[in-house]
């Protein structure tokens, strides 16, 4: 009896470590020629945007303009193609563990939407290779290349290759209601040119009931959206980048002045901790601003013509161009900032790259080529005004636009870019937490004595720089 | 005793080929959905393995690195003692006295009202997660949440300012059925005739509880408080709620475990956790059957 039960045992042991073993080896076929004779092809796409909710423009652009100007190419070609756009409408990073997972297990779409940060990451990890590995050589002579600024096309390269093309950057400025500025006695044109006078703003703001004065994004609970609206410009402003010298900025007092800036908002009770804590406080702190219970607001542009928009925006402001100001963010004081500026800002940018795995690397190449050209680019804005990745499209589109002009012609010139380091997401994560730990109530002290520990942790005590 | 082994267990007469033939199917399904899972846990729990980056392709041994730094880590600390709140305020108090109390109670009402009573608190049992998650975050909510209509507490999010009693409450709730249907079925096995004898001699509903129903219904108590604890030790649902509640002040072990390993990318280190859990629900069903075993002699 002990014998059977024994021999059950190890038989059944063995057979799922094998059954393991199997299915985890394997490797990825990588002739990039493959599929490129098939006269029925089948593609998708996929992106973090979905119809009638999150980046609702994107999402429709899909259906109305790229599958069938796609598949009507194809046909001309006599080829006939079948494409299916996979929607989602969730925060970054739960989209990013959904493509991680699905690029792992060597599933997914053919040409898959990530953020220009998680480039280096995914490259480390094998999920995403090089466009001349993937397709080809002829991926260089595309002739979009020459339109796209070359610190947006490195938004989506890694150690110099290119693994996707990019969809446009962004900039960061203040947003603010200029009806609450009036009810507090500031000026339409507010034009602040140092943190006192954000905080000076915020002082006078709190004598009006019922209305947040000042959000900057804190905690962890907005994940990236914290560091890039929050802790970021605001570093820029000290006068350094989180990435300086091959060292990352640790417990440093330009970080510490920067979460004493924090320090001073949430103690004065000039910020909402509930926005800051709550799991949806993002989209929280978007629809009060949109009704007009919050002063001020740092965010990109993608506020403005996503979120506000009275046309179809997540939270629409039909006031929006008479109500709302926006303005460039200050440094801490004049002359503070980066490369000895009076402003900072922080862009980012996001872009289509390729599935490895996908069965037709050719066909997809040629998708992903129609949907930046200036024509499908045109037909995502639909009249409405965004920076795009090609200058040529840039011209044409911005003209209209006061906000997105400014954008374009005063923040880029300022900006700063993440560091394309595939641990960045780490030490975003530890930003975040030092921020969280000001929100519940720390020091900036204790907040950056525990930033520095994690930080150690996650990228070695030798790559941070500070106490 | 026993004769010999191979007349009884042949009952069936099929062989040993054919009844290893009808075990297989059976048996590969355990191995792959369970066994190779759990063995490919203790795997990825002594390697620095991650979602995505250079560990994501190329895992590296650490040994037990994962497990000392778990020990060392505070959050790791806090999520443990914040389960074990959670397993007794909802599990061990919350679900077996609730249970118990509609149990005991139920038992001298009409039958219909019995039966809407029970069909209710198993309803709440039996729907979906994420639709019993909503309806409490309707509940909860902080602009025109129900319970702050009825309570006339415009503006607070509960969910925000007491999370771990919002958790224990809502699985209070959710879970309290199986303990209900468990005490019925044992309180149905109490004998009328000996309640009757105690309440004749002048016994107090509680002398009698004490007296003739607890010394009955001993082993299902424990069985029961076993049975839940585990299930709540192991309960995700928490973070449908409140996604480990402001700052981590709601983060019961599962919720962590999900936390660093998919959003903050660290298989390796959420495997090992995974291990640590399951050595702890291995200790809890240890103490349990251990108590139950000296009931029983």
């Amino acid at each position: 009896m002990r014998l059977a039960k024994l021999t059950v045992v190890v038989s059944v042991t063995a057979l799922s470590l094998s059954a393991g073993a199997c299915s985890s080896s394997g490797g990825s076929s990588s002739d990039a020629s493959r599929g490129a004779d098939a006269k029925t092809i089948s593609l998708s796409i996929a992106s973090n945007a979905i119809a009638g909710g999150k980046n609702d423009q994107e999402a429709k652009w899909m259906a109305d303009y790229v599958i069938p100007t796609f598949t009507k190419a194809m046909k001309a070609k006599g080829v006939t193609a079948t494409v299916k756009f996979q929607p989602s409408g969730v925060d970054d990073e739960k989209y990013k563990a959904k493509v991680s997972l699905d690029l792992k297990t060597r599933s997914g779409a053919d040409v898959v939407a990530l953020d220009g940060i998680w480039v280096g990451e995914f490259a480390q990890a094998g999920y995403i290779q090089p466009l001349d590995k993937v397709v080809g050589a002829s991926t260089a002579q595309w002739d979009g290349w020459s339109q796209i600024p070359k610190p947006v096309q490195a938004n989506t390269s890694f150690e110099g290759k290119a693994y996707g093309i990019p969809t446009g950057t962004d900039g960061r400025v203040l947003y603010y209601n200029k009806k609450l500025f009036a009810k507090a006695g500031l000026p339409a044109d507010w034009a602040p040119k140092s943190w006192a006078d954000i905080l000076a703003a915020g002082t006078a703001l709190k004598k009006l009931p019922g209305i947040d004065p000042l959000q900057i994004n804190a905690g962890t609970a907005m994940g990236e959206a914290t560091t890039m609206q929050g802790v970021l410009p605001l570093l820029a402003g000290t006068g350094t980048e989180i990435y300086k010298d091959g060292k990352w900025q640790g417990n440093t007092q330009q970080v510490r002045d920067v979460l004493s800036f924090y320090r001073d908002i949430y103690s004065a009770g000039l910020g909402n901790p509930a926005f800051q804590q709550a799991a949806k406080g993002r989209d929280e702190s978007f629809a009060a601003f949109a009704a007009g219970k919050v002063g001020v607001l740092l965010e990109g542009d993608y506020f403005w013509r996503s979120v506000i928009n009275p046309k179809g925006g997540d939270a629409p402001m039909a006031s929006r161009d008479t109500d709302v100001g926006y303005t460039l963010i200050p440094s801490q004081k004049p002359g503070s900032g980066i490369r000895g500026q009076d402003f900072v800002s922080m862009s980012g940018g996001s872009g289509y790259f390729l599935n490895p795995n996908t069965k037709f690397p050719a066909q997809a190449w040629e998708l992903l080529t129609l949907m930046s050209s200036p024509d499908a680019l045109k037909a995502l804005l639909n009249g409405a005004a965004r920076i795009t990745d090609r200058t040529d499209v840039n011209k044409e589109v911005l003209a209209g636009d006061p906000m997105l002009s400014l954008v374009s012609e005063k923040v880029l010139p300022l900006t700063a870019y993440r560091p394309g380091e595939a641990v960045y997401p780490q030490v975003s994560a530890a930003l975040q937490q030092a921020t969280a730990d000001i929100v519940s109530g720390k020091s900036a002290a204790d907040a950056g004595a525990a930033y520095q520990k994690a930080l150690e942790k996650a990228v070695g005590a030798d790559k941070v720089s500070g106490s | 005793m026993a004769a010999r082994s191979a007349d009884v267990t042949d009952a069936a007469g099929l062989g040993r080929v054919r009844a290893t033939a009808f075990v297989v199917p059976a048996l590969l399904l355990v191995g792959a959905f369970l066994v190779f899972p759990a063995l490919w846990t203790l795997y990825l729990g002594v390697t620095d393995y991650r979602l995505t980056g250079l560990a994501a392709a190329n895992p590296q041994f650490v040994g037990l690195q994962n497990y000392v730094t778990a020990i060392g880590d505070s959050q790791f600390r806090n999520a443990l003692w914040l389960t074990i709140l959670f397993v007794l305020g909802s599990a061990i108090i919350g679900q077996s006295f609730m249970g118990f109390g509609i149990a005991w109670t139920v038992r001298s009402v009409p039958r219909l009202v019995r039966g809407v009573i029970e069909t209710l608190v198993l309803l709440a049992w039996i729907l979906p997660s994420s639709v019993v998650a909503f309806l409490w975050i309707a509940y909860l909510g902080r602009g025109d949440g129900t319970l702050n209509t009825l309570l006339q507490t415009q503006g607070t999010d509960w969910l925000l300012a007491h999370p771990m009693q919002s958790i224990i409450v809502f699985n209070t709730w959710r879970g309290t059925a199986f303990s209900m249907l468990l005490f019925s079925a044992a309180l149905n096995a109490v004998p009328p005739s000996q309640l009757e004898t105690a309440r004749l001699a002048g016994a107090s509903t509680l002398q009698q509880f004490r007296d003739v129903v607890f010394p009955h219904i001993r082993g299902h108590v424990l069985t029961n408080t076993l049975l839940i604890s585990l299930w709540t030790f192991n309960d995700f649902s928490p973070y449908l709620l409140t996604a480990g509640g402001p700052n981590h002040a709601s983060e019961t072990l599962p919720v962590y475990i999900y936390n660093s390993a998919l959003y903050g990318g660290q298989l390796g280190y959420g495997s090992a956790i995974s291990l640590i859990m399951l050595v702890i629900n291995l200790v809890i069903a240890l103490f349990y059957l251990r108590l139950l075993k000296e009931r029983r002699t």
